[in-house]
């Protein structure tokens, strides 16, 4: 339970410097193609939304997890959610962590 | 020749109004019935009445067969621990009088799988308890030890003497909604154990205790709700424990 407190109170800090980033600029114009691409192209920051996204992954899943386990219990089913849980995160990683790594690829 | 003028004065008194309170008592067998039935018996009640009484009234006079469990009739051996008007209580210590209803209707504790009416089985509470090894752990004595008791300042004892108070009647874990859901939780009363014994300044095992509380139906499962507070006869604040505990576990305590 500490890596849940320990990534909530990262991605508050985190989240909260993203934010201000975007309140550098219009907020509709941060959100134009080019804007995103830039900011994915921008090494320091895309290293910082992959450090969020890797943050909110586990914390996000790790509290589905323990709200699935408190609604039923049993070895195999707490198994299943646990496994379940940390395959679904890699997953939502690997997609996000797919679209920074096409950009500086070229790919988009 | 004091006794004869007491039992003169005490004569000229008029004798106290008796009123009556219906008292609903919930039955079930888990052995033939799927839910539980009320019945429902008029008892006469007096100001310090208390809901024991009227079901052991119940007892003697009307239906013999109401399973209660109960023993010391002063809020001390924790047996009669049952929803007294949809509230953990315990009956020996609820006085009809103060409930201010026309009804009074008494259930089996939530959280406990019922054996019959208002008896419920302990083994889970009992096997909680007995998890956190409620015991002072340290390699010495009082025997073994030069010293001939561990001697403790009011501060020390101060930690944690409330929670020397439980009387493992079962209310708080009663109470909990986590144990409403999750099957495997430890509950407050062995939380609140747990703290009791690593607040002692005369215990060694802190770090054992702490371990077997933080695993994944232990501590962290605590929604910090607080019914267990609010229910405990005794005075004991679990949910405080609770979050002490947690301090210990996050570093803030030492």
């Amino acid at each position: 339970m500490k890596i849940h407190y320990g990534t909530a109170l990262a991605a508050i800090a985190l989240v909260a410097v993203h934010v201000l980033m975007r309140l550098t600029q219009g907020f509709a114009e941060s959100l134009e193609y080019e804007s995103v691409i830039a900011n994915y192209k921008f090494l320091p920051y895309a290293g910082m939304l992959e450090i969020i996204l890797i943050l909110l992954s586990i914390h996000g899943f790790n509290g589905l997890r323990v709200i699935l386990l408190e609604l039923k219990q049993g070895r195999a089913y707490e198994k299943a959610v646990s496994y379940g849980c940390v395959a679904a995160m890699i997953g939502l990683i690997a997609y996000g962590s797919r679209t920074i790594l096409m950009v500086n690829m070229g790919m988009i | 020749m004091a006794q004869i003028s007491g039992i003169t004065e005490a004569s000229t008194h008029p004798r106290s109004q008796s009123k009556s309170v219906t008292l609903r008592i919930a039955r079930i067998n888990p052995k033939h019935d799927n839910e539980k039935r009320f019945m429902d018996f008029t008892i006469p009640y007096e100001r310090w009445t208390t809901v024991l009484e009227a079901i052991l009234e119940v007892k003697k006079h009307f239906d013999h067969s109401v399973a209660v469990r109960y023993s010391c009739r002063q809020a001390t051996c924790g047996s009669c621990g049952m929803i007294i008007n949809g509230k953990p209580r315990l009956a020996c210590f609820t006085k009809i009088s103060e409930l201010g209803t026309e009804v009074v209707t008494v259930e089996p504790m939530n959280n406990f799988p019922i054996i019959r009416d208002l008896a419920v089985r302990f083994e889970r509470l009992f096997d909680s308890h007995h998890k956190i090894k409620p015991y002072l752990m340290r390699d010495d004595s009082e025997i073994t030890s030069n010293e001939k008791e561990f001697l403790q300042s009011p501060e020390e004892l101060e930690k944690y003497i409330q929670f020397a108070n439980c009387i493992k009647c079962g209310l708080c874990n009663s109470a909990c909604p986590t144990m409403a859901t999750d099957s495997s939780f430890i509950g407050p009363q062995a939380l609140a154990q747990a703290y009791r014994y690593v607040a002692d300044s005369r215990d060694r095992g802190k770090d054992s205790r702490l371990k077997i509380i933080d695993e994944s139906h232990g501590i962290w499962r605590c929604h910090f709700a607080g019914s267990c507070s609010q229910v405990c006869p005794k005075g004991v604040d679990p949910a405080m424990g609770i979050q002490f505990l947690r301090g210990y576990l996050l570093g803030f305590r030492s």
